[in-house]
């Protein structure tokens, strides 16, 4: 069900741009009214979102221990899966947020004959590393669209990119790869049983959007070849504030910045949070050092509690018969 | 009580989830899955709101005519004071990595029980009212009104989950279901909708100073039933002492250790321990509970049952305080108890007065793990040991959810058992130390009406234990946890009979080769040693 609201959702966004661009003629706001609100929206709304987030308090210390914890010199203690310090606090969250640590973890456990069988599984590691990277990857490429001048290192990352050179205009290996990863998530989603049970369509929705950018990008690229210097143009004009959104460039740029809009205004609202959250995550960004520094809570409450006192009033008697020393006699 | 079935037809489990959306099915709470309501004397004890005798099985949960409002400003408020609680509502991706990590969704194939749909059961009241998707599109934004079935959904659900942390692990984010059960069974105690289980044990806690209810006279008692029972094993006479200002140190342990065995063979093992290296310790009738059944209904009421420990440290002027074998109790300890009641600034940075040593990672809550303790002593020789005295033992180790992942408390325990065994074999590397399986039975759980749920959950664990019981001939397994003592044995007779339990401690007992003992011809569960009994005849029949 939600697979096939976020189906037609994104279905009818591309219709939309399509109609709208195509039919009414409407460059401007696609091509930049649309654009600077979703802009607009993603950074209000991100650091909206974050801000949020870090008013809420961190009352206590409760990192998830991955390994040996730091004791006696002679017990070798895991410096990044349990960290002691704000060192390996950072080394632990770079690993995370760089190499998805935790995913690299993962088990599959499945029953047979009665029996639970335990093993490796990565496949989610790597294809969501794979899909992330990919996405980077395009991203900074993009760059060379927003800037007159074509900065040395993304020259760099395009020929590594393109390091399988096939005709002409040669073929971004990310590009493949993120249309194969955002394809296996999706595969995953509807083909595993325990996947498909827990994804809704704010799930799907996504990945049907990422796809559909990507694929839209690839086509403009590889098959309905766009004014490429027209598009660049309409870029720099939306990122120098002059925007001059052209009816000669191709409607599939249009759809393509349409969904890239989408993606913008969606991101606060959504999962694609993580993105900043991963970050503000207690039980990874924190040292497990609890034993040894004080960890101060904001909010920390005056509590009704039973004292000795109203202990031993209660039961002096009984201490007194059987020997146990009291305060007062 | 409802009754449980054979292991071979609880075994039959299936881990596909059903085609019909987990929101279209109303939750059947069913016998045997649940622990009983919390009684009126005990919710009003710790002065909980709704203090009526609870009773789940009853349509009518008696509460509040203002309940909803009551749960939605009680998230408000906790999406403000727990970063966690926000964060974890907003960011999950649904990628499924915890899916197949919870015990109790392997043991039970209850798709409710993978640790995001038991999140999703409570964030998708939060989309409902909380943020801009949820209450635009509704359902297809998975967001849900908060009516009595989502409440005793939730109810059921986060009673069903024993906050082990395992999911944690292997999220990518580090959402931790711990976290969001303990928020969501926070919120249920504002309605008075707790278990009797862990609110009498708190209300015991609260009033006489340890879950068990147990009085002053009675500890000591129990305590000297112990020191009977060890002059008859070794021939000496131990005399701890209760209470006593100006002892060095404190001692403080789960109560179940004085209770019922195999804890209370854990129990002796401290005893001779500390009466061999003379230890200038003494044991509290106040501060008799290291464990923290509060920790199970709020964060106020942890802090509540915390709070003794130092207070009594205080008042009896040791320097450091020493802790007992418990899981729960060491994660209070560990990364709550300085916060909620520090700093103890009037004690002194923990130093053992056997080997000099100093225990720098207790430095700030001066407070010290007995098998850190023991493990040092191990290190520097100054223990006697004769492990052959438990050469009739072959012996794995269960790591405690809180102690592994709470903390990270892997290698000491190792240590001390092997110092103190011949026999040891770990079980398969998915199933312990960070990656432990919970025994089923933790936050609370370990009561005798939800036994179903307790097999279910400890399944994963026991068919572990299996494994090495089959490859190795194990035969017995330790652990470091009051709640372990309790709960395992039933699991182990459950799915690998021929399977005891002990202690850590209960292990360095039999092996400690004591100043002026008498030739041991019994274990501390009186059993007869190996190559020992046929030698004294006799004795070891006592």
């Amino acid at each position: 069900m939600g697979m096939y609201v976020a189906f037609l959702a994104v279905a009818g966004l591309i219709v939309l741009a399509f109609l709208g661009v195509q039919a009414a003629g409407l460059h401007f706001l696609f091509g930049a009214l649309i654009p600077y609100i979703a802009f607009f929206l993603f950074v209000i709304g991100f650091a909206y979102r974050v801000f949020l987030w870090g008013t809420s308090a961190v009352p206590f210390r409760i990192p998830t221990t991955a390994g040996q914890m730091q004791s006696f010199p002679w017990v070798k203690s895991n410096k990044f899966d349990n960290p002691s310090n704000g060192f390996g606090v950072v080394i632990r969250m770079a690993l995370e947020v760089l190499l998805f640590r935790s995913l690299f973890r993962n088990t599959k456990s499945e029953i047979h004959d009665g029996r639970l069988i335990h093993g490796s599984d990565k496949w989610l590691w790597l294809f969501g590393l794979m899909f992330h990277y990919s996405f980077l990857i395009i991203f900074i490429r993009h760059f060379r669209l927003f800037l007159e001048n074509v900065p040395g290192f993304i020259l760099i990352i395009e020929s590594l990119d393109g390091f399988f050179q096939a005709g002409v205009p040669f073929v971004y290996l990310t590009d493949l790869m993120l249309v194969a990863a955002a394809t296996f998530l999706f595969a995953r989603r509807v083909l595993l049983p325990q996947i498909r049970y827990i994804s809704m369509a704010a799930d799907y929705f996504p990945l049907f959007l990422i796809l559909g950018i990507a694929i839209s990008g690839i086509l403009m690229r590889y098959f309905i070849r766009v004014d490429i210097t027209g598009a660049k143009q309409v870029i720099i004009g939306l990122v120098s504030f002059q925007p001059a959104p052209s009816a000669e460039v191709g409607v599939i740029f249009y759809i393509h910045l349409f969904l890239v809009s989408t993606l913008l205004a969606y991101f606060p609202f959504s999962k694609l949070m993580h993105f900043g959250g991963v970050f503000l995550s207690p039980t990874r960004n924190l040292a497990n050092n609890s034993r040894m520094v004080r960890h101060v809570n904001p909010w920390n409450p005056d509590v009704h509690v039973h004292t000795y006192a109203e202990y031993e009033d209660e039961f002096r008697d009984k201490m007194k018969k059987v020997g146990i020393p009291v305060e007062k006699e | 009580m409802a009754k449980l079935p054979k292991p071979s037809e609880l075994a039959k489990i299936s881990l596909t989830p059903p085609a019909k959306p987990w929101m279209d099915v109303v939750t059947d709470i069913r016998q045997g899955m649940y622990c009983h309501g919390a009684k009126a004397k005990n919710l009003a004890a710790l002065e909980l709101p709704n203090a009526r005798d609870f009773k789940v099985a009853e349509e009518d949960w008696q509460l509040p005519e203002d309940w909803k409002e009551t749960v939605l400003n009680g998230i408000k408020e906790r999406l403000e004071k727990f970063r966690t609680f926000h964060v974890f509502m907003d960011i999950c991706v649904r990628c499924g990595a915890c899916a197949d990590k919870c015990h109790f969704f392997l043991g039970s194939g209850d798709p409710k029980n993978m640790p995001v749909i038991r999140a999703e059961l409570l964030r998708s009241v939060y989309r409902k009212y909380f943020t801009t998707a949820g209450k635009v599109f509704g359902k297809t934004a998975g967001a849900r009104e908060l009516d009595i079935q989502t409440l005793k959904e939730i109810w059921y659900y986060y009673f069903q989950c024993t906050e082990c942390r395992r999911c944690s692990l292997f999220c990518p984010y580090g959402i931790d279901q711990a976290e969001i059960t303990i928020i969501g069974r926070e919120l249920l105690n504002l309605l008075g909708l707790n278990i009797d289980w862990i609110c009498g044990p708190a209300a015991n806690c609260y009033r006489k100073g340890n879950h068990l209810g147990l009085e002053p006279h009675t500890i000591k008692s129990s305590v000297e039933f112990f020191l009977s029972d060890l002059e008859d094993i070794t021939g000496i006479t131990i005399e701890p002492t209760f209470n006593r200002k100006g002892a060095e140190i404190l001692f403080v342990t789960p109560s179940g250790d004085l209770f019922a065995d195999p804890g209370t063979y854990t129990a002796m093992g401290y005893l001779m321990l500390f009466h061999e290296l003379g230890l200038d310790y003494t044991w509290s009738t106040y501060a008799s509970e290291g464990g923290n059944f509060g920790f199970f209904t709020s964060m106020d009421m942890a802090k509540r049952l915390n709070y003794k420990i130092y207070a009594e440290a205080k008042r009896l002027g040791v320097k450091w305080i020493l802790g007992g074998e418990c899981g729960h109790m060491w994660r209070v300890l560990h990364q709550y108890m300085d916060t909620f009641n520090g700093p103890a600034d009037f004690l002194e940075v923990p130093k053992s007065p056997i080997t000099g040593t100093v225990f720098d990672s207790a430095k700030g809550t001066k407070m010290v793990h007995i098998v850190e303790f023991t493990a040092d002593l191990m290190k520097n020789n100054k223990l006697n040991l004769d492990p052959t005295r438990n050469d009739h033992l072959k012996v794995t180790y269960h790591d405690s959810c809180n102690t592994s992942r709470g903390m990270g408390f892997l290698e000491e325990p190792r240590y001390v058992i092997k110092s103190v065994c011949n026999h040891f074999y770990d079980m398969p590397e998915d199933t312990i130390r960070e990656k432990t399986f919970c025994c089923g039975s933790g936050s609370g759980l370990n009561a005798s009406e939800n036994m179903e749920l307790r097999m279910r959950g400890g399944f994963p664990r026991a068919n572990a234990v299996r494994h090495v019981h089959e490859k190795h001939g194990v035969n017995l397994l330790t652990n470091i946890c009051a709640i372990d003592r309790a709960s395992l044995p039933p699991l182990m007779d459950y799915w690998v009979p021929g399977v005891k339990v002990a202690g850590t401690h209960e292990l360095v007992g039999n092996a400690l080769v004591m100043k002026g003992e008498k030739e041991r011809t019994v274990d501390l569960r009186n059993e007869p040693l190996p190559g020992k009994a046929g030698a004294e005849g006799g004795e070891a029949d006592v």
